[in-house]
């Protein structure tokens, strides 16, 4: 798209060198502080004191396991993971289906559904936390991993159903179709033929719920209320307010914690990016 | 099922029977096909999505009207909490400060991502490089970017201190503990999370520009402010718009930085209204002034799509 335009800049002799420097300036002012906070995860409480923001001198590692014990982290790795692979699955099984429905078909009242839906997608948190809460509390659903990943997936269904669902609007329906000729119920066109043809949309889909269920602050705090309940999110957060001194120690944590994520970023980077634009819901 | 359609051939010759009964099947089979089943698959999501945010988003409009610690019966009590709301200082000091954190949200971030995805729009060498790593901060949670910014913020260790060893003084203080500096530093840290998520939304956008605009724009000698005005801009207009919309509604429910950073303090010159919601709710234990504060909330965040929507019936060009 763009190509001509480039190849007309370098033509012309416009300099791009301006455009480097400011970018340069504004990548320093990004990744500065998670160079720092790198660095930071391998110095000693003493070093720090000396040296708070430059290259460490000696290395140290004993950060990363103290950290991992005092911050309980194989008890809030699990509380996350379970959190997202049950918010994931749900999101993806259930705002499929609605999705197929949408999509393929012919639902009796769509456009209600679909209005209702936005709605829903629009309203704040604040709007419906306090009821929600003691409702929760009511039916024992509070400090349990299943309470809170229901609130998740009814949170972040609107927009997994509407992205599944113009996924699977794209798709050619002849295959389904001639499985409906051959007498297939619906469940096994869903299953064995549209979920394997927008498997791209699904994984577009689990990467952005996921993230978002990994990093949520709000309703983790609110919903989970017991130390061994607690995400790392949640767990990170006392665990500075207790540590808020020992920045080896915070480093080391915060290393940890967004260690998974970056990966999985770089790595599925255009997916994550296509699923956090083209919804732009979460702030 | 079955025995509705039983039922109903029972009643004829047996000779019609045999024809009658495919065809009432047929035609019920086709209509549980055609609307029942599609219902089936939504309902499950809308049985979930109807407990969790409608049924408690219309509770809490009953529970706005009462007197209700959050256990046992809630007391009927009209419109006293809303009274209370208009007359309650700090409602209006927690307003006012989201209205200052949505000033400073439709400005400097747009301003950043627009001013970023401008200058990478041209460049190729490096393109990915920049803009992962002016994106990345996006993902990090924001228990991780507080913490971060509180260690270089710190007046003894942080970037301050270093700057004023080296001569540059005056930005050792201790920004999110001083009342006037409060706000601003800590919209500063969410800020340096969330603009590369702009500048990669108006990057998207500006790709889609025809190239020949540009092409045409340089023989007629237009300089990059020029076309940057007249282009650029024009261009992703739907995206800005939609974005400044977004960003405003994000800004008037944010809660996630000022909880973590500061609670809403100093002397609660950091609060804002989702900040006061969760401290009635949940440490006062009045949960029917908080719900009447989320409404309120609520129809503020209505009022701002309410009046986009107004200036656009209006022929604005937003």
């Amino acid at each position: 798209m763009n190509r001509p335009f480039r190849a007309g800049a370098a033509r012309r002799g416009i300099s791009l060198i301006p455009n480097h420097v400011i970018l340069m300036l504004l990548v320093l002012f990004a990744m500065g502080p998670v160079v720092v906070l790198l660095f930071n995860s391998f110095k000693t409480q003493a070093e720090i004191g000396r040296n708070p923001l430059g290259i460490p001198t000696d290395i140290v590692f004993s950060n990363f396991p103290e950290a991992w014990d005092v911050g309980n982290f194989s008890t809030t790795l699990r509380n996350s993971g379970e959190l997202v692979v049950v918010t994931v699955i749900g999101v993806l099984v259930l705002g499929g289906m609605a999705a197929y429905s949408l999509a393929k078909m012919n639902l009796p009242g769509a456009n209600i559904l679909t209005l209702y839906l936005l709605v829903g997608s629009a309203l704040p948190i604040q709007l419906f936390l306090v009821p929600l809460f003691f409702l929760w509390q009511r039916l024992g659903l509070v400090n349990n991993i299943l309470g809170l990943s229901l609130i998740y997936i009814a949170i972040n269904s609107p927009l997994a159903v509407f992205l599944l669902r113009s996924y699977m609007v794209q798709l050619p329906s002849d295959f389904e179709d001639a499985a409906r000729v051959d007498g297939a119920g619906e469940w096994r066109i869903f299953v064995q033929i549209v979920v394997p043809l927008a498997w791209p949309g699904f994984l577009t889909v689990g990467l952005v719920v996921a993230l978002s269920v990994w990093n949520e602050f709000l309703l983790a705090t609110v919903f989970l209320t017991d130390q061994d309940k607690f995400t790392v999110v949640t767990s990170y957060f006392n665990f500075t307010t207790r540590f808020s001194r020992d920045w080896g120690l915070t480093s080391a944590g915060a290393i940890m914690m967004i260690l998974p994520i970056v990966i999985l970023f770089l790595a599925l980077q255009r997916r994550f990016i296509e699923g956090l634009t083209s919804g732009g819901l979460k702030g | 099922m079955t025995s509705h359609a039983d039922a109903a051939g029972a009643r004829v010759p047996t000779s019609r029977y045999l024809v009658a009964t495919p065809r009432l099947r047929f035609w019920q089979r086709v209509t549980w096909r055609r609307r029942v089943v599609p219902w089936l698959f939504v309902l499950p999501i809308l049985l979930i999505n109807v407990a969790v945010v409608f049924g408690p988003a219309v509770a809490s409009v009953y529970y706005s009207m009462t007197e209700w610690s959050g256990i046992g019966e809630a007391k009927w009590i009209g419109l006293d909490n809303f009274r209370r709301l208009f007359t309650d200082d700090s409602f209006y000091r927690a307003f006012r400060n989201n209205l200052i954190w949505l000033a400073m949200f439709l400005t400097i971030p747009v301003a950043m991502g627009l001013v970023a995805a401008s200058l990478l729009m041209p460049v190729r060498r490096g393109a990915m490089l920049y803009r992962l790593s002016l994106f990345l901060p996006y993902v990090f949670p924001s228990v991780i970017v507080a913490s971060i910014w509180r260690s270089l913020l710190n007046p003894d260790r942080g970037i301050g201190a270093t700057l004023s060893d080296w001569g540059i003084g005056g930005l050792d203080r201790a920004f999110l503990g001083d009342t006037d500096t409060v706000l601003p530093t800590i919209a500063f840290v969410d800020n340096w999370h969330f603009w590369g998520f702009l500048m990669l939304l108006f990057l998207a956008s500006m790709q889609n520009i025809p190239a020949d605009l540009y092409e045409a724009a340089r023989l007629d000698g237009a300089n990059r402010w020029q076309e940057f005005r007249d282009i650029t801009i024009p261009g992703i207009r739907p995206t800005l718009v939609f974005m400044i919309l977004m960003t405003s509604i994000w800004s008037f429910l944010t809660f996630d930085y000022i909880w973590v950073l500061t609670q809403g303090g100093p002397a609660g010159a950091s609060e804002v209204l989702s900040v006061l919601v969760f401290k009635a709710a949940f440490t006062q234990l009045e949960a029917g002034y908080a719900s009447a504060m989320g409404l309120t909330m609520s129809l503020l965040a209505g009022l701002i799509i309410g009046i986009f929507i107004v200036l656009r019936k209006r022929g604005w060009e937003i």
